[in-house]
C-alpha cells in the first residue's frame, strides 16, 4: 500500500501543484475583480451599480459545474478557445469574484458611518475616502469572509476534474483507478485538502491579529 | 444595505457633481450598449444565436425532459436537506455539549467534512467504497456525500447561533432547575436556530449547487438531463445556457427568501429585544467565519 503511494507520489504532487495554481490564480483574480465590483456597487453612478448587482446575482447563483461545462464545451462554438486549465481558472475566478464582492461590500458596510462622514467633512472625494479611509478599515472585518472565499476556491477547484483538468481530485481518481488503491488515494487527497483549508484559516487568523487595532 | 453605504460615501452632489455623474452615466451606458452590440454581431456570425438553434428548448418534449430533471434536482436537494439539517443541529449540540468524547467526535467530523470537496467524497462513494462492500445506488452515491458535507457546514452555522446567545439564557435555565439537555432543547436551540434561519436558507443554495454532481454519477437531475439533451440535439452551448439560467432563477429566489427572512425575523419581537439584536450582530460576525461559498 505504501509503495503504491510512493510510486505515484510524483503524479499526486503534480495534481497538488495544479490545484494550488488554480486556487492561487483564481483567488488573486477574484480579489481584484471582486473589489472592483464592490466599488461599482457603492459608487454614485447608477449604471455601474447595476453592472455590479447583475454580476453578483448571476455568478453567485450559477453552479460552478454548469459554468465550467458551459465554458469548456460551449464557448468553442462561439469561436472562443481556451485551454481547459485557463477555462477552470476563469470560471473559478468569476464565481469567487461574486463572493469576494459581497465580502468587500459587507466590510464597507461594517465601517462606522462616522468614518465616511469625517472623510467627507475634510473634503475627500468618493475615490479618496474609499481608498484611504474606508477600504483600509473594511479590510479588518473582511479577513474571515475572504479566508472562506479562499477555502471555497480551493475546494471548488476540485470540480475542474469534471472537465479533465489534471488537478488533485482528478489525479487521485486516475491513479486510484490504475492501481486499484482508490481508497488510499482519496484519503490522501482529502488530507491534503484539509491541510490547505487549515493553512488558509491559520494565515487568516495571523492576518486578522496583525490588522487588529492596537490598544 | 448598499443604499445606506451609497449615501454616506459621497455627499448629495451639487450642480457640478450632478452634471459629472450624468455625463459619466451616459458614457457608461453607451459603452455597455456598444459592447453588447459588438458581442451580439460577433457571436451572431457563428450562427449559434439564431432562433432555430434555441427553438428545440421550448418544444413540449424538451420542456418535459427538463422538468423531469428539475424534479430530480428538487428531490436530491430536499432529501439532502431534510437529513442534513437535523444531523447538523445534532452535531452542533454535540460539539457544544459537556461530554468530552461526544464533543471530540463531533468536532472531528465537522472539521473533516467541512474541508473536503464534495466531488472527492462523491468519487469515494463511486470508486472506492464499492471495493470494500459499500455499494449504494446512484441516488445514494449522490445524496449521501452531499448530506455528509452539508451537515458539517450546517453544524457550524447552528453552533454560531448557539455561541451568539447571551449566556444569561443558559444560566436562567439552570437557575429554574432545568437539566443540561432540557436547557439545550427548550431554551438554547429554539433561539439559536431562529437566529441562523437566513443562513440556513442560503445553505440550500449550496445544496442545490452540489446536486449538479448528478452529472458525475449519472443521476437524472437537471445537469444530467441537460447533458443528455445536449447530446441529443447537438446543441450543447444552448442546452447549458438554458440550464444555467434555470439554476440562477432557482437560487436567486432562495437568496431573496433568505434576505426577506432576515429582515422579517429582525423586525418581529422575540424575547428581549436588545439581547436579540446583540446576538444578531454576533451571529453575523460568527457566520462570516463559517459560510464557505462553493
Amino acid at each position: 500500500m505504501i509503495d503504491v503511494l510512493v510510486e505515484n507520489l510524483g503524479a499526486l504532487w503534480h495534481g497538488l501543484l495544479t490545484t494550488l495554481a488554480l486556487t492561487v490564480l483564481a483567488f488573486a483574480g477574484a480579489l481584484v475583480l471582486g473589489t472592483l465590483m464592490a466599488v461599482f456597487r457603492v459608487s454614485p453612478i447608477l449604471p455601474l451599480r447595476v453592472i455590479g448587482a447583475v454580476f453578483v446575482e448571476l455568478l453567485r447563483n450559477v453552479p460552478l459545474l454548469s459554468l465550467l461545462i458551459l465554458f469548456a464545451y460551449g464557448l468553442p462554438y462561439l469561436g472562443i478557445e481556451m485551454s481547459l486549465f485557463t477555462t477552470a481558472v476563469v470560471c473559478l475566478l468569476l464565481v469567487s469574484a461574486s463572493f469576494t464582492c459581497e465580502a468587500v461590500r459587507g466590510g464597507i458596510n461594517a465601517v462606522p458611518v462616522g468614518q465616511a462622514e469625517a472623510a467627507r467633512a475634510i473634503g475627500l472625494t468618493f475615490a479618496q475616502s474609499l481608498a484611504t479611509v474606508i477600504l483600509p478599515q473594511a479590510l479588518r472585518t473582511m479577513v474571515q469572509p475572504l479566508v472562506n472565499v479562499f477555502i471555497g476556491v480551493a475546494l471548488g477547484s476540485s470540480l475542474a476534474a469534471a472537465i479533465a483538468v489534471p488537478e488533485l481530485t482528478y489525479t487521485a481518481q486516475q491513479v486510484g483507478n490504475q492501481t486499484a488503491e482508490s481508497m488510499l488515494m482519496f484519503v490522501v487527497s482529502a488530507l491534503v485538502y484539509i491541510a490547505i483549508a487549515m493553512l488558509g484559516g491559520g494565515a487568516g487568523s495571523v492576518l486578522e491579529r496583525r490588522l487588529a487595532v492596537q490598544r | 444595505m448598499s443604499e445606506r453605504a451609497v449615501r454616506v460615501l459621497f455627499d448629495e452632489p451639487g450642480p457640478r457633481g450632478r452634471r459629472r455623474i450624468r455625463v459619466l452615466t451616459v458614457l457608461i451606458i453607451m459603452t455597455i450598449v456598444a459592447a453588447l452590440v459588438w458581442a451580439w454581431t460577433t457571436l451572431s456570425a457563428t450562427g449559434e444565436l439564431a432562433w432555430p438553434k434555441w427553438k428545440p428548448f421550448v418544444q413540449q418534449w424538451a420542456v418535459w425532459f427538463m422538468l423531469a430533471g428539475l424534479k430530480g434536482t428538487l428531490i436530491v436537494a430536499l432529501v439532502a436537506s431534510v437529513v442534513a439539517f437535523p444531523l447538523g443541529a445534532l452535531l452542533a449540540v454535540g460539539r457544544s455539549g459537556r461530554n468530552a468524547v461526544v464533543r471530540w467526535v463531533c468536532t472531528a467530523y465537522i472539521e473533516i467534512f467541512r474541508s473536503v470537496p464534495t466531488l472527492l467524497l462523491v468519487y469515494t462513494f463511486l470508486f472506492a467504497l464499492p471495493g470494500i462492500g459499500i455499494n449504494l445506488g446512484i441516488f445514494g452515491k449522490l445524496v449521501v456525500p452531499i448530506t455528509m458535507i452539508n451537515a458539517a457546514v450546517i453544524a457550524e452555522l447552528v453552533r454560531a447561533g448557539i455561541n451568539a446567545l447571551d449566556s444569561g439564557q443558559r444560566e436562567a435555565a439552570y437557575a429554574v432547575g432545568m437539566t443540561g439537555a432540557q436547557t439545550m432543547r427548550l431554551v438554547i436551540m429554539p433561539q439559536a436556530i431562529r437566529l441562523v434561519i437566513p443562513a440556513l436558507v442560503t445553505q440550500l443554495v449550496a445544496i442545490v449547487k452540489d446536486s449538479t454532481l448528478g452529472y458525475v454519477v449519472s443521476y437524472p437531475e437537471l445537469m444530467k438531463q441537460a447533458n443528455l439533451l445536449a447530446n441529443n440535439t447537438k446543441l450543447l452551448l444552448q442546452a447549458f445556457v438554458v440550464v444555467s439560467a434555470i439554476y440562477v432563477v432557482i437560487n436567486f429566489c432562495l437568496t431573496r427568501l433568505a434576505m426577506w427572512l432576515e429582515i422579517r425575523l429582525r423586525r418581529s419581537p422575540g424575547g428581549g429585544r436588545r439581547s436579540q439584536l446583540r446576538a444578531e450582530e454576533e451571529v453575523e460576525h460568527d457566520l462570516a467565519a463559517v459560510v464557505t461559498p462553493h
